[in-house]
């Protein structure tokens, strides 16, 4: 369809679509709204590499494809070697990556698939200095497999292997900081962002496209099928991951830490805002909410020291 | 050029003249010679456009392989045993997603005990991988094997990844004279990879590797079976090119030895069968009717050649490198399965022999030559299966 003049000069996201309809994500799911964000950024000059996860089915079964560009499907734990081998070919042959007018190699993998099995091959990736982008969608739990905790699990989080109950078995164990640990490979360009935020998010992807070396993007995407929250709610979840400090949005270039806004300005919302919305925090009791709640506000004060800090 | 080089030099150098372009490695002995000395192509400024990927595991080397073969670059690695074993997932994505990978797999023992040491299991336990198999028996067969393998597994009936194997410091370590064709030749014998498709094609973006459904598996499937079916002429026609070529004759996927006339055979791959010829030829001379059957394809397997060889003979000594536990030798129970439906019954003996480096030599190949007379003359089988030289 046609887009007026006059309805173009209002958008600030291009108006190209190249994340076709037909694709099989759940109703109200965050990450195929990432994609197509990604595929707006880059149009149809980037080659995707996924591996197992919720995004191998969102893209559709041979033949279909619901993406206007190339794709290759890759084993659970590999899309940063991938995504390195791709650019090396691409490098052999003599075309041009990064950059206005060069080709994007983008990883595009979950958070189990990055924090966890995935976590050697991106720190490859990262430490030799490709040209290229590594996106982790963070729903916070495996959901492909049908909601299995991993490391980026918030602590106090149902999960389908830390079940509620008489037992109280829920995640022990604080989410795991995947971008500190790819900060600490020292590369060019780090963020995150949401998909509450698509301007935002959208600067970071191009700003990944203009710095040379390897970049990483950490995206908030909301899971309603494993977050036992209404299909209608991810944008508003994803916009108080960021009002609560849960999920702030910042920016690490070149040694500096930036915190971006909307992330708050002063005092953070209350994090019980957030977690109501969701079935998965509901067998949380008094206790488990104040241990989240203090290490929100424990993480997002180090961050602003860090932003201070590093100026 | 005539060189005297390793088995690993020979193999880095045959990477090198196949004008690879991209290549991923992790060390692992006796393997990193090879990506040592491609290394060294590089420092040297020997190579034009060669990307190389010092990965971090054997795993991501495996799938960077993947990721640049995609893209439509001619892609190369090697490796040895747990570092074969940990590639095995990206091995079937490799055969999966139709990607010419050619690699180089020094033939080391499976750990534990540690061992660094010749034996063919890492290799075999690979064989359903969808992988070509290529097992050398010595430096010049590594070199002939590398671009001979690229030709076979970019042919656009074959589109699968190739594995050329060569033995633990028997070859990867021992120097012997190589003989190299002028680089002009080679190009003209192996121009550049035409791939069947690439990440590259913005205009008609592909998806590779997507969900199979049941109702299309199953035909992804068979069209790799069809295509290692395939590959059997393509094999022959390129080992029949390079002989034209080269003067070294690659045509039969089996090399017999001294077979004709031959009571039985001694069948096996890879560096034994030196020893192997070399006995025949003593055996000869006192007097035994014997020959060599050197299986140099074991992916595709050659049963058509096997199959006119056990018309032909009285009986057939498997000599296996290998041990499948809880059956027997692997080329043997191979063997064995060929012939099941066919009207040749040689009698056949497994001997497994020099497992993790024990030495194999020409007296003990005589000394399997007087079991196999025995038996053939008794007419009876002593045992089918047999752990030669155990101590114990
Ligand atoms: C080696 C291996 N182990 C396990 C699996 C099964 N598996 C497929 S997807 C998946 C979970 C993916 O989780 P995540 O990366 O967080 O992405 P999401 O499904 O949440 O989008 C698992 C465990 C696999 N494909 N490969
Ligand atoms: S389970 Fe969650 S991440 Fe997966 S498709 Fe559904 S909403 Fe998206």
């Amino acid at each position: 369809m046609e887009i007026p003049e006059n309805v173009k000069k209002r958008l600030s996201l291009p108006a190209e679509e190249y994340f076709y309809a037909g694709h099989t994500a759940c109703q109200g799911c965050a990450a195929a709204l990432g994609l197509r964000y990604v595929l707006k950024a880059y149009k149809n000059k980037v080659i995707f590499t996924i591996p197992a996860c919720c995004s191998t089915i969102i893209a559709g079964p041979w033949p279909y494809s619901t993406f206007g560009a190339p794709l290759f499907h890759t084993a659970f734990e590999t899309t940063g070697a991938v995504i390195g081998g791709i650019e090396a070919a691409l490098k052999a042959k003599g075309y041009k990556v990064k950059g206005e007018d060069g080709i994007m190699v983008v990883g595009w993998a979950g958070d189990g698939g990055t924090a966890d099995i995935g976590l050697q091959a991106l720190s490859g990736f990262l430490e030799r200095g490709h040209d290229g982008l590594y996106i982790m969608y963070d729903n916070e739990a495996y959901m492909n497999t049908g909601i299995q905790r991993s490391s980026s699990t918030p602590q106090g989080a149902w999960t389908t292997n830390t079940p509620g109950g008489k037992k109280h078995f829920l995640e022990q164990r604080p989410k795991k900081k995947v971008i500190d640990i790819v900060i600490a490979h020292k590369i060019p360009y780090a963020a995150t962002a949401s998909v509450a935020y698509p301007e935002d998010f959208m600067r970071k992807l191009k700003k990944a496209q203009e710095t040379p070396g390897p970049s990483f993007i950490q995206l908030f995407a909301p899971c309603p099928t494993g977050w036992r929250s209404p299909t209608d709610k991810s944008i508003e979840l994803a916009k108080l991951a960021v009002q609560t400090a849960y999920f702030p949005l910042f920016e690490y270039e070149n040694g500096k830490y930036k915190i971006n806004m909307p992330s708050p300005n002063k005092e953070p919302k209350p994090l019980e805002e957030f977690l109501k919305l969701q079935g998965r925090f509901k067998y949380m009791n008094k206790e488990d909410m104040e241990i989240l709640q203090e290490w929100v506000l424990r993480e997002w004060d180090e961050l602003k020291k860090k932003a201070e800090m590093f100026k | 050029m005539k060189k005297v080089i390793s088995g690993n030099y020979a193999a880095a150098y045959a990477a090198k003249h196949a004008r690879v372009e991209v290549v991923a490695a992790y060390p692992i002995t006796p393997q990193t010679s090879i990506i040592e000395k491609i290394s060294e192509f590089i420092a040297n400024g020997e190579v034009e456009n060669l990307q190389y990927v010092p990965v971090e595991s054997e795993h991501s080397a495996m799938a960077a392989c993947i990721g640049a073969s995609a893209t439509g670059a001619r892609a190369f690695t090697a490796t040895s045993a747990q570092g074969l074993a940990l590639m095995h997932e990206m091995l079937h994505w490799a055969s999966g997603a139709r990607l010419p990978i050619v690699m180089v797999d020094v033939n080391r023992a499976m750990a534990p005990p540690w061992s660094v040491w010749d034996d063919q299991t890492d290799s075999l336990a690979q064989r359903d991988t969808g992988w070509l198999q290529f097992y050398a028996e010595n430096n010049q067969e590594v070199y002939d094997g590398v671009l001979m393998a690229f030709k076979i597994a970019e042919h656009k009936k074959v589109n699968l990844p190739v594995m050329v194997i060569e033995s633990a410091f028997i070859l990867s370590h021992t120097y012997d004279v190589v003989d190299m064709p002028p680089q002009e030749e080679i190009d003209e014998f192996l121009p550049p990879r035409e791939p069947l498709y690439t990440l590259t094609d913005f205009d008609n973006p592909i998806a590779v590797g997507a969900l199979g459904t049941p109702s299309d598996y199953y035909e992804f499937r068979y069209k790799i079976a069809k295509a290692m079916e395939n590959a059997k002429e393509v094999i022959k026609e390129v080992g029949k090119e390079f002989g034209e070529r080269f003067g070294r004759d690659y045509s039969k996927m089996i090399e017999f030895y001294k077979t004709e006339d031959a009571d039985f055979v001694f069948m096996g791959m890879g560096s034994l069968m030196g020893t192997v010829k070399e006995a025949v030829d003593l055996l000869r001379k006192e007097g035994y009717k014997v020959g060599a059957a050197k299986v140099r394809w074991f992916r595709p397997f050659p049963r058509e050649e096997l199959y006119e060889l056990a018309k032909n003979v009285q009986g057939i000594a498997v000599l296996d490198r290998n041990f499948s536990f809880g059956q027997e030798g692997i080329l043997f129970n191979e063997a064995k399965g060929v012939l099941y439906n066919t009207d040749a019954k040689p009698v056949m003996k497994n001997y497994i022999v020099g497992l993790g480096g024990r030495d194999f030599t020409v007296k003990d190949v005589k000394v399997i030559a007087d079991n196999m007379k025995a038996i053939i003359e008794k007419g009876e089988l002593d045992r089918e299966i047999e752990w030669y030289g155990l101590k114990r």
